[in-house]
């Protein structure tokens, strides 16, 4: 019935009540996440204690950082392998830093925030050169990336870890301000000025623009090559960023730190309605994402399911999550 | 034998959404003829071509094959498989693999359910050796030239033992010797029997090779005969003679202050695009105020030279001159729209639309700079009072500014477009084929704005297959033909049938300003 619905109507002007079918499509991310969070709060009620719903965020705000810039990316028509590598390699070059340094180059924690940052941008200076200069897609690029910058940080400190950080260091990670976890703060504020550039500013729109249909935005006199480098230094400074955040909450910076992120991150964005081919998603939408994926895997542990069925619950809805979104386009049309 | 007929089509019809693309159409080919489909851009001879292989199916009309009726919901393979085979503009081979496993694909010879490699390569060689051609079956598709593939093509018909073999337009993108080479094939295959379906737009060469002819006009049947009968001049009379449905311009504005100048425009074949049309030094001056349209069949050059000029490709040498100062090394589409070149591109899904973004973002995206506060951010109330006002000028029929832009009818499209140049208030706008897929209506709407634009002091450039509508917009016309600009026409006196041969020959005529 509702692939019936009057196309005509649409370019004509008339307003339409929207389907059931584009309403869910719309707000179902939303409603699966209340959902979700009614049915573990029936399973456990310590589910909602604020203990725990500090824990989720705050592990949310990790990765969440970094989908932020993994928006920016997708929307693009990119992605971005490497992100967990980049988050090990930044905190581990941040820590070592710290640890040769202390506090002769000021506070240390701004040493390894600095460090953590630039050892980022760096890295995603590099994928985007190489993707627009060589020409070499994205996937592969950083899907190099991925082992390249994880060897790497084993090479520093020879692979072991590097621990117990001031007091002040840790505050970014454990502390909190306004009466929330410090890492929860600082997402939100990464994410508010993502939303900001992607909605306010000439580059959000030339990033659609560029993911949307790359010859147009050429032709739109976009540079289009300039924008893909911007979008992998923005995520590559962001996985700095929440290199340094992990390093702070786990008062350690591992070689291991970040595996799986790069999952995590992706699935994020896609499921807040992004589209791989490009052109399509917003910050919102992967916030929701990123949320849902942090109320799942807590809400499971909450249930005491065996860490093995939650991946293979995270799998299955991230493909649904995908699928209903391709039918539901396909029939609203 | 000689007068049997092999494909008898009678009563074809067939409707888009807002075009009646076929009426009535009919199509006679007999039992070894080579047989010339004619008929001027938007005739119908590509729906009839796709009807035929099963590609679209017609709404009416009766299509009988060898004496058979055809099922009208046949696939392309149904027809393939009858012996009815169509060689498109854009051929249909797998680059990466080879010219055996091209011509047998899906269809290779099996041993044990697995392909019998040594069969599928000799039974190759036996077809390509039996039409006379030197390829080796082991040769990647990738690795050949055009005119090579279109072999492939053939011999990939052949063995599906064909017997009516559609070609369209097989020669637009051959060279003068690779032509030569087909049109012995052509003759080869008539002598064995085989049918042929020759579309083009090239009328001497359905002087060389084709027997006989039938002209569509408007979707319609118009006459069908012995080409031996008729001149050229016969064929475009018959192809062109329609009322002419556009409104010239009532008046000109043409200043005589030249805006835009070219200056021995020129580019080779490179390794990179061996298939992009060669230019020969194309020189031009564009005035103030004026609508010069660009008239040509498909690569004669016309849209190359628009994007060169629009800094969207590189030319080799020449010089391009804007309002007297030199210009040369164009760099990029955003530096010749910080200098007062717009351009509106040829396929505008493709080149110019995005589909599942906003009106607001179409219409917008170059004007930017203009419309930003601090910069780098987007002054959303500046934008949006500009798109309504172009909406309002434009007369854009869309629900909204946030609409996505696939919503749109392609008139409505086009003109978003149209209104994301204006806005830009350019000195020179190109349009190439403003009107292509759009409406009767909303082409005159289309034309109305071009012609405001230049009596703005815009130096309009305005590139159309659609000959009646070059003629009714433009102050002059500059003819293409085969990288060249062959002359420059007044477009008062040029009447379509000394363009079409100008077109078609290069052969002199009129020449003025």
């Amino acid at each position: 019935m509702h692939a019936k619905a009057p196309r005509q109507a649409d370019v004509e002007g008339y307003s339409r009540r929207p389907s059931t079918l584009e309403w869910l499509n719309r707000y179902g991310t939303a409603l699966f996440l209340v959902l979700m969070c009614l049915f573990f709060l029936a399973q456990n009620p310590h589910f909602f204690s604020l203990r725990n719903i500090a824990n989720i965020l705050a592990d949310v705000s990790i990765y969440g950082v970094i989908a932020v810039g993994m928006t920016f990316v997708i929307i693009t028509g990119g992605v971005d392998l490497a992100v967990g590598a980049t988050l090990a390699l930044a905190s581990i070059c941040a820590a070592w830093a710290v640890s040769l340094s202390g506090w002769a180059l000021g506070p240390d924690w701004l040493v390894a925030l600095a460090v953590s940052v630039l050892v980022g941008t760096c890295v995603g200076l590099i994928h985007g050169k190489i993707t627009t200069w060589l020409g070499v897609p994205a996937f592969i690029t950083t899907l190099g990336g991925m082992t390249v910058w994880r060897g790497a940080t084993l090479l520093v400190n020879d692979g072991g870890p590097v621990s117990d950080f001031s007091e002040g260091l840790r505050w970014w990670g454990t502390g909190s301000l306004l009466r929330l976890p410090v890492p929860v703060v600082v997402f939100a504020l990464v994410a508010l000025a993502g939303l900001v550039v992607q909605r306010y500013t000439r580059f959000g729109r030339q990033v659609y623009a560029v993911g949307g249909n790359p010859e147009a935005a050429r032709l739109s006199g976009v540079d289009v090559k300039r924008i893909e480098t911007a979008v992998y230094v923005i995520i590559g400074s962001l996985s700095g960023l929440a290199g340094f955040l992990l390093m702070a909450r786990l008062n350690s910076a591992e070689a291991v730190g970040g595996t799986g992120y790069e999952l995590r991150v992706i699935a994020s964005v896609v499921i807040g309605g992004a589209s791989l081919a490009g052109g399509v998603g917003g910050i919102g939408g992967t916030l929701l994402g990123a949320l849902l994926i942090g109320v799942l895997s807590n809400g499971l542990v909450m249930m005491g399911v065996n860490a093995y069925y939650q991946q293979i619950v995270i799998g299955v809805i991230i493909v649904l999550a995908v699928a209903f979104d391709t039918y539901a386009k396909k029939r609203i049309g | 034998m000689e007068d049997q007929l092999l494909l008898a089509a009678e009563g074809v019809s067939k409707s888009f959404p807002g075009v009646r693309a076929l009426a009535d159409a009919r199509l006679h080919v007999r039992v070894g003829e080579v047989h010339a489909l004619l008929g001027e851009n938007g005739a119908g001879k590509s729906t009839l071509l796709k009807i035929l292989a099963g590609a679209q199916r017609a709404e009416e009309g009766d299509i009988r094959f060898a004496g058979i009726a055809l099922d009208p919901s046949d696939t392309p393979l149904a027809r393939q498989q009858l012996g009815i085979v169509t060689i498109y503009q854009e051929f249909n081979l797998l680059p990466e693999m080879t010219v055996a496993e091209n011509m047998y694909l899906g269809r290779e010879p099996r041993r044990f359910g697995l392909i019998d490699w040594p069969r599928l390569s000799a039974d190759a060689q036996a077809i390509l050796a039996d039409l006379d051609l030197s390829l080796d079956p082991r040769a990647k598709v990738r690795t050949l030239t055009v005119a090579e593939q279109q072999m492939v093509e053939i011999a990939r018909a052949m063995t599906f033992q064909a017997r009516l073999i559609i070609m369209d337009e097989p020669t637009a993108t051959l060279s003068e010797r690779e032509v030569q080479v087909l049109h012995r094939l052509v003759a080869e295959l008539r002598e064995r029997g085989v049918s042929i379906i020759y579309v083009t737009h090239r009328l001497t060469e359905v002087v060389a090779v084709c027997d006989r002819f039938t002209v569509l006009r408007d979707g319609r049947f118009v006459a069908e005969d012995l080409v031996a009968d008729h001149t050229v001049a016969d064929m475009v009379r018959l192809m062109v003679g329609r009322e002419v449905e556009f409104s010239r311009r009532a008046e000109s504005s043409a200043s005589d202050e030249i805006v835009l100048r070219l200056d021995g425009i020129s580019r080779a074949r490179s390794a990179r695009s061996p298939h992009a049309t060669v230019l020969h030094r194309m020189s031009l001056e564009v005035h103030s105020g004026e609508i010069l349209g660009f008239a040509g069949l498909v690569g004669a050059g016309r849209t190359e030279l628009a994007r060169i000029v629009f800094g969207a490709d590189r030319c080799d040498e020449g010089v391009l001159w804007l309002g007297g100062g030199e210009l040369r090394p164009l760099r990029s589409p955003a530096e010749a729209m910080r200098r007062g070149i717009a351009l509106v591109p040829e396929d505008r899904k493709q080149q110019g639309c995005f589909l599942d973004q906003s009106v607001r973002q179409n219409m917008v995206l170059p004007s930017l700079p203009a419309l930003s506060r601090w910069k780098y951010f987007v002054d959303e109330r500046a934008e949006k009072k500009l798109v309504e006002r172009y909406r309002i000028a434009l007369a854009i029929r869309m629900p909204s500014q946030m609409t996505p832009m696939g919503k749109l009818s392609g008139g409505n499209q086009q003109k978003v477009l149209l209104a994301r140049c204006m806005a830009l208030h350019p000195r020179v706008l190109i349009v190439d084929e403003p009107t292509r897929g759009i409406d009767i209506g909303a082409k005159a709407e289309v034309h109305k704005v071009l012609s405001d634009m230049a009596a703005s002091g815009v130096a309009v450039i305005a590139i159309s297959s659609e000959l009646p509508e070059v003629m009714a917009i433009s102050d002059r016309i500059a003819v293409f033909r085969e990288g060249r600009i062959v002359g420059v026409v007044a477009g008062t006196g040029a009447d379509e049938q000394t363009l079409m041969r100008f077109m078609a020959l290069g052969e002199a005529g009129p020449r003025s300003g």
